[in-house]
């Protein structure tokens, strides 16, 4: 143990004396300055290789931007992506809950589900699904081992589009299975515990107590997975059906030399999707914040109002 | 005197850890029974068992003489289904030590959504009522906040509004004021001392001896899974017979 030095007479008062105002001043940060100004200078620079480069050929992106083929495929991205989301999320939460049941061979399916689509890579689903028809010709409703009722060629009811959003589901849904359960199982057990002793019915519990807490944490999470799932829709063009790529691709074969403007019309539209749903996502997470935090943060146009507010006020 | 709640040969084990220990247990009527012990005792296994939260491995419990979670069926006790099981729950409320709101309903739509979802009472009513239990527990103006946004002690009173919603015949309360900042004790224990004084059957697991000494007319003293001793609170509080009772008392002390 060392012992303490005496202490210096009245150093407080001292000071206190000496000082011409007591406001501290914050330390100076100025290499923030310089990598901030470095940073700057980079952007400025790769700003001024896309505009000015003539490869890249801005007339030609502008003349294909809204072309009607291109639209056309865009158009089919957003409906394989809105059906795979929909589809996939149905499919993933019912996952989930099996994984999340008692039943010791719902469990075992849903993690089998999982396992099996997880470990195959969507290309090679949507070939497999693309050739179907050479597994099995014809497809049945009936008795399960038993007569069937109906049958169908398997040609007729596999169109590329229905291979399509049947392959992008099957993948979709076994991540969404893993997104849902991480989402309830991060509700507190004493939730269901309340909702229990209130009496409430089962369905109950998680419609109104466990989904609506767990959507929170599941938000963030499938937003990503709606984002990879948006530019998934990409590799459908192997079934040869023309989405935004598919679209690109077989332009850029067909116009020579127009392939650096047209890769650029499908980035830029991509670039365009995804922040809208990352836009959706922003509100989405606010909406469902309800009750998590003491106050909801404002809106960025809230935020503007304000802020203009106050420059009303200061002027 | 008639039994509110009746336990009997209560059993549960988690492996090889016997919780309870063939507990026989009465509660009448109109009283407050006060349960304490030392922590691991089973006290709380026993309150949770008493709704059937807490399964039993054998024994039984009967509320009102109605035999809570199973039935009696040729000789043997056969568990009730989870719809059953949850309507006899809705007759008992239940108080947690953390409270369990629900964080993304405001004060007042966890006050109604019991009564409106298990019962069909309209939500009119059901308001009205809530709002009639919120100013009983003196929180009148906080309807529309959010759990969050209140203190320990506001929280666990909007629980026992929550609870009371259901018109309970029996309140069961999980050590009520463990998880509060001691100046928010008092707040909680006086809403317990209003119920207990209009009459309300209560078992309550407590670590507050003042509150068991001045509320409780009887209290349960559980050790081990097993009941150690019980009775009026001055003769178990003051004037212990059992070396285990007033070694636990002394350690509070």
């Amino acid at each position: 143990m060392t012992s303490l030095s005496p202490p210096p007479t009245r150093p407080a008062e001292d000071l206190l004396g000496r000082l011409k105002s007591t406001k501290v001043v914050p330390l100076r940060h100025p290499w923030r300055w310089v990598a901030g100004a470095v940073a700057l200078v980079l952007l400025a620079q790769a700003a001024h290789a896309l505009i000015t480069n003539d490869a890249f050929q801005w007339d030609a992106f502008g003349y294909w931007f809204f072309r009607p083929v291109v639209m056309d495929g865009l158009l089919l991205t957003l409906e394989l992506t809105g059906l795979g989301a929909v589809f996939g999320l149905i499919g993933g939460v019912a996952l989930a809950l099996m994984r999340l049941s008692r039943n010791p061979v719902l469990r075992a399916v849903s993690w089998g589900y999982v396992w099996v689509f997880r470990s195959i890579p969507l290309i090679v689903l949507l070939l497999f699904l693309a050739n179907v028809t050479a597994l099995y010709s014809t497809l049945s409703l009936g008795i399960p081992f038993g007569p069937s009722f109906v049958e169908f060629r398997a040609n007729d009811l596999l169109s590329f589009f229905v291979v399509a959003v049947l392959g992008l589901s099957l993948h979709e849904a076994a991540y969404a299975a893993e997104i849902v359960r991480a989402g309830i199982i991060s509700v507190d057990q004493g939730q269901l515990e309340a909702a229990s002793a209130l009496g409430l019915p089962k369905t109950r519990q998680y419609r109104r107590i466990i989904l609506p807490q767990a959507t929170r944490a599941i938000i963030p999470n499938y937003a990503n997975q709606l984002i990879n799932l948006l530019k998934g829709t990409s590799v459908v063009y192997i079934t040869s059906l023309l989405e935004l790529f598919g679209v690109v691709q077989t332009q850029a074969s067909t116009n020579s030399g127009q392939i650096i403007p047209l890769l650029m019309v499908g980035t830029v539209w991509y670039v365009i999707l995804t922040s809208l749903l990352s836009v959706a996502q922003y509100y989405l997470e606010r909406h469902f914040s309800r009750g998590a935090l003491r106050t909801v943060p404002a809106t960025p146009a809230q935020r503007f109002r304000a802020r203009m507010r106050s420059l009303g006020v200061a002027r | 005197m008639t039994a509110a709640v009746t336990v009997r040969g209560a059993v549960k084990s988690y492996g090889a850890n016997r919780v309870l220990d063939e507990v026989d247990f009465t509660a009448a009527a109109g009283e407050v029974t006060a349960i304490i012990g030392p922590s691991g005792s089973g006290k709380s296994t026993l309150l949770r068992a008493i709704n059937h939260l807490e399964p039993l491995d054998s024994g039984f419990v009967a509320v009102h003489g109605e035999l809570i979670g199973v039935r009696a069926h040729r000789g043997r006790l056969r568990e009730l289904s989870e719809r059953a099981i949850l309507r006899q729950r809705s007759r008992i409320g239940f108080v947690f030590q953390n409270f369990n709101l629900f964080p993304h309903l405001s004060v007042l739509e966890n006050v109604i959504e019991a009564p409106v979802v298990t019962r069909g009472v309209a939500k009119a009513e059901a308001v009205e009522r809530a709002r009639e239990l919120l100013a009983k527990v003196g929180l009148a103006d906080k309807e529309t906040a959010y759990p969050r946004q209140l203190s320990g002690g506001q929280q666990q009173r909007v629980a026992i509004a929550r609870a009371l919603a259901l018109r309970p015949r029996l309140l069961l309360f999980d050590e009520p004021t463990s998880a509060l900042d001691p100046e928010l004790v008092g707040d909680v224990l006086a809403v317990l001392r209003d119920l207990a004084a209009s009459g309300t059957t209560m078992i309550v697991v407590t670590h507050e001896i003042g509150f068991a000494r001045d509320v409780a007319d009887r209290v349960v003293f559980l050790d081990a899974g097993r009941i150690v001793e019980q009775g009026p609170p001055d003769q178990v509080l003051l004037a212990p017979r059992e070396d285990r009772t007033r070694e636990f008392l002394g350690k509070l002390r």
